[in-house]
């Protein structure tokens, strides 16, 4: 029965794809209108991308149609999981990540060779930075998490997606704000806030993605076929709902007129410093922690052929980490303006969070135990591992350095940008090179991947990368916070702020050459991965057993699910 | 199973949304709302007053070119900060920064003091080259500021959006902003009305270029009030810590 | 004064609802009825399959 209808309404015009096209006319003129009466040359450009992204909407909407009543081969028929929006988020993570490692290295350069900034307005530090934060974090990031779960609830509520225009709706809506968020950084248009920099424009078209990413995520939970939803799902579902509240907050703002591209924020000077921090500590917590969680929560189990090691846990694990989370924003403005009392407050709970943190790495490692010869064969395996290890050490680093004293030395250092680099690159990158590892031959029908070789490859220069990347930052922040409270013998401070700039210099070149390693490593996995759609193996390599588990654990899979 | 109970399901889901909401909204709430209600939060303390046009299109540029990233403006009340940027910062001093300004690294130095500590013509050739007077700096060159036209067509708009959000601008402020932002830089203009809304605000030619108000203007005339306006004398040995 | 209001009432208010939450958890977590579910749940990623089923 549910065949029938699916094949009688797939790719025709319904009431909602009729009213899809309308919304995505009515964006086209108010482009249109915006367009013509922009105030500034951001906001017209910007107008104009939006209109040609809901031209082509539209175009794209009467082509799957006319397809779909022509039944061309090849087509998805909107039976069985809707892989084909994974495939195109796995692709995006792959792009994105590329580009946000590239702005990150070239960056990381300007620091060490100032020249390389050429003083062109479009790529100096100030303007590029924003770019390679948020190409790692929201685009490469993001792309990453929206892809995975939409995976990850299908399979673990045994039911297809919500929507069909929806879930595609929130892939190219997102790549829109990515373009449009990455476009206005390089022609400056920022509200400077850290990982908010987006202004309010893109801010109300994230808002409106991030919604339908809601609707569909918890709509799919909604139809499921399994009576309870795995704790991935309550991961995800977090991450989606936090993030939408800390998003709207943090970003209220009054533009200039509705057609400039700059806006003032409703709050200001300490309020706005606790509202952003507030946000920006929970972008790391909701974001990079609880969403690649719940990656976590899938792919190692699935990858380790194991079930997690303890689901009463990973409850345990999921209710503290979302409560004491919250509350550890203010560690970011120790000894600042902001009252004594909330400094206080941030830092007792960062300490707390500790505890949710290690909780969810033994959870995850432990998963292992039975199956750790499985390391030394699996290098995907052993990439999530890491990440887990990686996890456990920036989340002990973080609630050392939310101490005052200690944040008294490491605030505004190099330390902070290791510890962020940590987490960045150790967790939330391995985790996703793992899951990326995983998807590609499961999502393309390949026995295995191209290379396990080159896998190997891959961990172990980005792991090279990322080692020197944080020992030059923890040498180079330390070194410079001392320098900025060291006094000479007649009481007066020894250093001049530009003595401790040059002392960074030989620490940005190690950086530098960090992120190029791990760079190299992304490139190394973009091969890979490339040659594994085109269904090439590598020659001469021995086959792992296990490695694949969607085809060696074939008896157990194929049972059937009711 | 497709015998399980549909309506039950669908509650769990959004039941599970809603604890989420309600857990994750404890923390902020907690620790947000009192910072609005509690008015020793900011100190009373004589001398801020809102931006001038001219200092506010500064500002605009300071953020659009990403100033933030390098350079705090939050001196923290340690002793080696205070000895080498100056008093430790207020509340009070960002309550009209929209949005504030604090900064999370240190490339650079702390500007929130930075106003007055060197001449006009340092923070021109800085611009240009920041080798040329500080040879160790790894800041880039922001030479195009001097040769851009300051865009201050609609900076009335800002006013108005600023005062929306509850900054202190007149509606005799909001009128008077194009001459007043031009006042502040042409030599040879009446300021009077310029000194009467904005006391203490600086008039002069900060680009060294009468031609032209550029960008150059706005952000050097940013930079050198950062800092100035609160009169720490009057508060000698004044406890602020809260 | 006013500070220190705040901070021990915030601190306090949050410490007591952390530990109502977490008591919450843990006997959710515990429950006897619930070891089922879960020992199900745990296994459910490794029994999906990459192709829906049932349609």
């Amino acid at each position: 029965m549910t065949m029938a209808r699916a094949e009688k309404t797939y790719g025709t015009m319904t009431t909602a794809s009729y009213a899809v096209m309308a919304s995505l006319i009515a964006g086209a003129i108010l482009a249109l209108i915006v367009a013509a009466k922009a105030a500034d040359t951001p906001m017209a450009i910007h107008a104009s991308l939006f209109l040609l992204a809901f031209v082509a909407g539209v175009f794209t909407l009467i082509s799957r149609h006319f397809n779909a009543l022509e039944h061309r081969p090849g087509a998805d028929d909107g039976l069985g999981y809707n892989d084909n929006v994974v495939k195109a988020g796995v692709i995006a993570t792959l792009f994105w990540g590329v580009a946000g490692m590239l702005a990150g290295l070239y960056i990381a350069s300007e620091l060490a060779f100032p020249a390389l900034n050429f003083d062109f307005a479009y790529i100096n530090f100030g303007r590029l930075r924003p770019v390679h934060t948020s190409g790692v974090i929201f685009a490469f990031g993001g792309n990453a998490l929206i892809a995975t779960s939409f995976y990850v609830v299908q399979r673990t509520c045994r039911a297809r997606l919500a929507g069909e225009i929806a879930p595609w709706f929130v892939f190219w809506g997102y790549q829109l704000f990515l373009v449009v968020a990455v476009t206005g950084y390089l022609m400056g248009v920022t509200q400077s806030r850290e990982y908010a920099e987006p202004e309010w424009y893109t801010d109300i078209w994230l808002t409106i993605v991030w919604v339908v990413y809601l609707l569909v995520f918890l709509g799919t939970l909604m139809k499921r076929r399994e009576p309870h939803i795995y704790v991935a799902n309550w991961f995800y579902l977090a991450f989606i709902v936090t993030i939408a509240l800390l998003h709207i907050t943090n970003n209220l703002a009054v533009p200039e007129t509705w057609v400039s591209s700059k806006s003032y924020s409703v709050f200001s000077g300490v309020q706005d410093a606790l509202i952003q921090w507030w946000y920006g500590h929970n972008a790391v917590g909701f974001f990079l922690t609880a969403g690649f969680l719940g990656m976590m929560y899938y792919f190692v189990p699935k990858r380790a052929n194991r079930p997690v090691y303890s689901y009463r846990l990973s409850i345990i694990h999921f209710w503290s980490l979302i409560f004491i989370y919250i509350w550890a924003g203010p560690h970011h403005l120790h000894y600042t303006a902001l009252p004594d009392w909330a400094q206080t407050l941030g830092m007792t709970f960062s300490i707390m969070l500790w505890m949710p943190s290690w909780g969810g790495m033994i959870n995850g490692l432990m998963t292992l135990s039975g199956a750790w010869d499985k390391l030394r064969t699996d290098p995907v395996l052993r990439i999530l591992v890491v990440s887990l290890a990686f996890y456990g050490m920036s989340t002990f680093e973080g609630p050392v350095m939310s101490v005052k004293a200690v944040n008294s030395l490491s605030h505004y250092t190099d330390w902070t940008i290791g510890h962020v680099h940590s987490g960045a690159m150790g967790w939330v990158g391995f985790v996703t090179f793992g899951a990326v590892y995983c998807l590609v031959p499961w999502l393309w029908k390949r026995e295995r991947l191209y290379s396990m070789a080159l896998v190997s490859w891959h961990f172990w220069i980005a792991t090279m990368g990322i080692v020197l990347y944080i020992t030059s930052m923890w040498v180079s922040g330390i070194l410079q916070g001392l320098m900025w409270r060291a006094y000479d013998s007649q009481g007066f401070l020894e250093y001049s702020f530009v003595e401790t700039v040059a002392a960074m210099h030989p620490f940005y070149i190690i950086r530098a050459a960090g992120g190029l390693l791990y760079l190299t490593g992304t490139l190394i996995m973009v091969y890979n991965c490339w040659r594994t759609i085109r269904g090439d193996v590598r020659a001469g390599e021995p086959i792992i057993p296990d490695a694949n588990p969607s085809i060696v654990s074939g008896p157990l899979a194929a049972q059937p699910a009711e | 199973m497709s015998k399980f109970n549909h309506a039950i399901i669908e509650k769990n889901s959004i039941l599970l949304l809603v604890l989420t909401l309600i857990v994750v909204s404890v923390g902020g709430l907690i620790e947000i709302v009192p910072t609005f209600l509690i008015t020793t939060t900011i100190e009373d303390v004589k001398g801020m007053r809102p931006y001038t046009p001219l200092e506010l299109k500064g500002r605009d540029i300071y953020i659009r070119e990403g100033c933030y990233l390098c350079h705090s403006q939050m001196i923290r009340s340690l002793r080696s900060e205070v000895e080498r940027y100056g008093h430790y910062s207020l509340a009070a001093e960002s309550m009209y920064d929209h949005p504030f300004q604090w900064g999370s690294k240190r490339i650079g130095p702390d500007l929130a003091r930075v106003g007055g500590k060197y001449s006009d013509e340092w923070h021109r050739l800085h611009m240009e080259n920041p080798r040329q007077v500080v040879p160790e700096s790894v800041m880039p060159g922001y030479p195009f500021l001097a040769k851009t036209p300051l865009d201050y067509s609609h900076v009335d708009d800002d006013l108005r959006a600023l005062a929306a959000t509850g900054v202190p601008y007149t509606a005799e402020d909001i009128a008077n902003a194009k001459a007043d932002l031009v006042a502040q830089v042409k030599p040879d203009a009446d300021t009077t009305g310029l000194m009467k809304r904005y006391p203490k605000a600086i008039a002069r030619d900060y680009s060294g270029n009468p031609q032209m108000v550029s960008e150059l203007d706005a952000l050097v005339a940013y930079l050198q009030m950062l800092g100035t306006l609160v009169d720490f004398n009057a508060y000698d040995g004044a406890d602020f810590n809260q | 004064m006013m500070q220190l209001h705040a901070s021990a009432l915030a601190g306090m208010t949050g410490l007591i609802l952390f530990i109502v939450l977490f008591a919450i958890a843990v006997t959710y977590a515990l429950w006897p009825s619930n070891k089922q579910i879960f020992d199900h749940l745990a296994r459910l990623p490794l029994e999906d399959d990459h192709e829906e089923k049932g349609q």
